[in-house]
């Protein structure tokens, strides 16, 4: 990484996604920066429509038709991703990172055999053959759990239960043990049950091939367990990242504050009524000046509503997009 | 699946029975007398009524039913009324010109169908994807009989690149037999090509939209393999659909097609026969047309399972 000491595996600097829409553009992505290191797990939080998927997709460059990245850079293993060329692209997807998609229902091809859609990026970016590739596919569906493997690689999605879709596609994308796997809600649409076994699956894997992971989710306690560090998004913006015990602490953005106060404990027994984050999600083609959370925020001051703050450190390795926090002034229940 | 097919097979016969029903009905309603055509000048009564019974026109319509059914279970389709050659001689020996008229025009409709709709449908909004739409227009509102005169009046009369019009058999000589069906299959299969092309284009347009599109692609397949290897195998199942009415329909088809360009098939022995009130003749040819089109959707069906495995024949 030029001028940088140490070079992070990916780091996006200032990326701007916009989508064309008939109804003008919306900006889904903007000044997003962050980074991952080798092996470590990052979690991307945030509801839906906060640009988590979107900003997948640009690092891939998988933006549909309507979609393009118009500013910032891309930096993976020192290369711009956003300045390759197409091929060169190709050459990147599938083996050096791979992703998972929230559903697996319908992210398998229904009239191919599994096998052979598992063993494809062996085909594509490692010059395995056919009957090899197969058999490899049978020794990856061992790995992430698939039983009676051998007979399972050449059944059809169909015949696959959702679970084991997903870890058909874990196993599709770890089969070139890429250095970075992009899981963009792998469990969302799993019975609670079997995303338990997913996530224990995804670490284990993380643990064994030392692959980075990003995991994108809206599930407060799936980062808890599962990332060192978490980024939390807002209407397509970074509003706070650190190290997941210190985000889970004390938050430094009253969104994520808001979030994590949200959130039923079993272990509570104070009976204080739970705090929904008030108001509804911004309009992105729409959105409010200045933070673009001060209209539902129980801390906004003044200037939330006339400068948009910038992603910067806060407290210890905590960045914040927050005019309260950064002037030095605590998170606090509003009244208490 | 044999016992599938066992079963489909099966299943055709009460279709087939209605068939027989429905193709003799339309026959003796709408036929014309043969005894005429026959007799020429002399029309006495007495002359129109020893052929009545010669072929038994004189008998209730019910027991001519029962007697052609009875000999068609036989596979004895009957005579012809004016040359007397067995009407199933007369088709076979028509047939393999049909044939080969047939599958080249729908080679060339799927030669022409799936490659364009397929980039009409990657390149949407395009100049090649306004190109195949007018194709489209032109190939459906076109008459193939005009396409066909077209053809014959510029490759043939203006260029001589092509014989006007007539028929060399495939095992006498196949690059003289190729040479000649080219332009009556163009003819033919242009408008099949067309409406193929436009199911390609939309089904296309729906799968790439699919999910699975994107996990290809996060794979670091080329879009060419995407559409090629992932996409085209689904986009195909709406558009066998289409194939298979078109593969039933080769034979009426070639009706105007080949009397245009003096084709010897069984469209042109049945545009003879209708002219020559030769009932059992045009009994027989609309019979087979009626087969082909049962046998096209057999067909249709088995395509399926083998392209969409969800399909099972259990």
């Amino acid at each position: 990484m030029p001028g940088g000491a140490k070079a992070h595996l990916l780091e996006l600097q200032n990326v701007r996604t916009e989508l064309q829409l008939r109804d003008g553009v919306l900006t889904a992505v903007d000044c997003v920066s962050f980074h991952v290191d080798s092996g470590e797990t990052l979690g991307i939080v945030g509801e839906s429509g906060s640009g988590k998927t979107m900003t997948a997709l640009s690092i891939l460059r998988l933006l549909p038709r309507s979609g393009r990245v118009t500013n910032g850079q891309v930096r993976f293993k020192g290369r711009d991703l956003l300045a390759l060329s197409e091929g060169e692209m190709e050459e990147i997807r599938g083996a050096e990172i791979a992703m998972i998609f929230q559903d697996p229902m319908t992210s398998l091809n229904p009239v191919f055999e599994v096998g052979w859609q598992v063993g494809e990026p062996l085909r594509l970016h490692r010059a395995t053959g056919g009957r090899e590739s197969m058999s490899k596919a049978v020794e990856m569906f061992s790995r992430v759990g698939i039983p009676e493997a051998a007979r399972r690689v050449s059944q059809y999605p169909h015949m696959f239960s959702g679970g084991m879709r997903q870890r058909a596609m874990i196993a599709m994308g770890l089969s070139t043990e890429p250095s970075l796997l992009i899981a963009d809600e792998p469990t969302t649409a799993l019975d609670v049950t079997i995303q338990a076994q997913i996530l224990e699956l995804l670490r284990t894997l993380n643990r064994e091939f030392g692959t980075a992971t990003i995991l994108i989710t809206h599930n407060l306690g799936v980062v808890a367990g599962m990332c060192e560090r978490v980024v939390v998004m807002y209407a397509g913006r970074v509003v706070e990242q650190g190290p997941t015990r210190d985000v889970f602490a004390h938050p430094q953005h009253p969104y994520t504050w808001s979030l994590l106060h949200s959130i039923p404990r079993l272990d509570d027994e104070s009976g204080k009524p739970l705090r929904p984050v008030e108001g509804a999600p911004p309009d992105m083609l729409q959105l409010p000046p200045g933070c673009k959370f001060n209209p539902r925020c129980p801390f906004a001051i003044e200037q939330c509503s006339k400068e948009e703050p910038e992603l910067l450190p806060v407290k210890g390795a905590q960045l914040a997009r927050c005019w309260v926090t950064q002037a030095g002034d605590e998170l606090t229940e509003p009244g208490a | 699946m044999t016992t599938y097919v066992l079963r489909r097979l099966l299943l055709m016969l009460p279709v087939a029975f209605l068939v027989t029903v429905g193709v003799f009905l339309l026959i003796h309603l709408s036929r014309g007398d043969p005894a005429l055509v026959l007799l020429g000048e002399d029309r006495s009564p007495q002359a129109i009524a020893a052929i009545h019974h010669e072929l038994g026109l004189d008998q209730p319509l019910y027991v001519q039913y029962g007697i052609w059914l009875g000999r068609l279970a036989r596979g004895d389709l009957g005579r012809s009324v004016i040359t007397h050659q067995t009407v199933s001689d007369a088709i076979l020996e028509r047939l393999p010109a049909t044939l080969e008229l047939g599958v080249v025009a729908l080679l060339w409709s799927l030669l022409v169908a799936i490659p364009l709709g397929t980039i009409a449908a990657v390149r949407r909004g395009s100049v090649a994807d306004h190109l195949a739409t007018g194709f489209t227009v032109g190939g459906v509102s076109v008459p193939n009989f005009f396409i066909g005169i077209v053809l014959i009046f510029v490759l043939s009369v203006s260029l001589h690149l092509f014989p006007f019009g007539g028929y060399v058999p495939l095992t006498r000589d196949p690059y003289e037999s190729l040479r000649h069906v080219l332009l009556p299959a163009i003819a033919l299969g242009t408008a099949g090509a067309a409406i193929n092309m436009r199911f390609t284009r939309s089904s296309m347009i729906e799968v790439l939209n699919h999910d699975f599109i994107r996990t290809a692609r996060a794979k670091g397949a080329s879009w060419r393999r995407v559409v090629f290897a992932h996409a085209l195998k689904n986009a195909l199942i709406p558009v066998v659909t289409v194939v298979g009415l078109q593969i039933g329909g080769i034979i009426e088809g070639a009706i105007v097609t080949e009397t245009v360009f003096t084709w010897p098939g069984v469209g042109r022995l049945a545009v003879e026969s209708i002219f020559d009130r030769d009932y059992t003749v045009v009994q027989g040819i609309v019979l087979l047309a009626a087969f082909s089109y049962m046998f096209a959707n057999l067909l249709v069906d088995l395509v399926y399972g083998w392209l969409d495995p969800r399909i099972s024949y259990a």
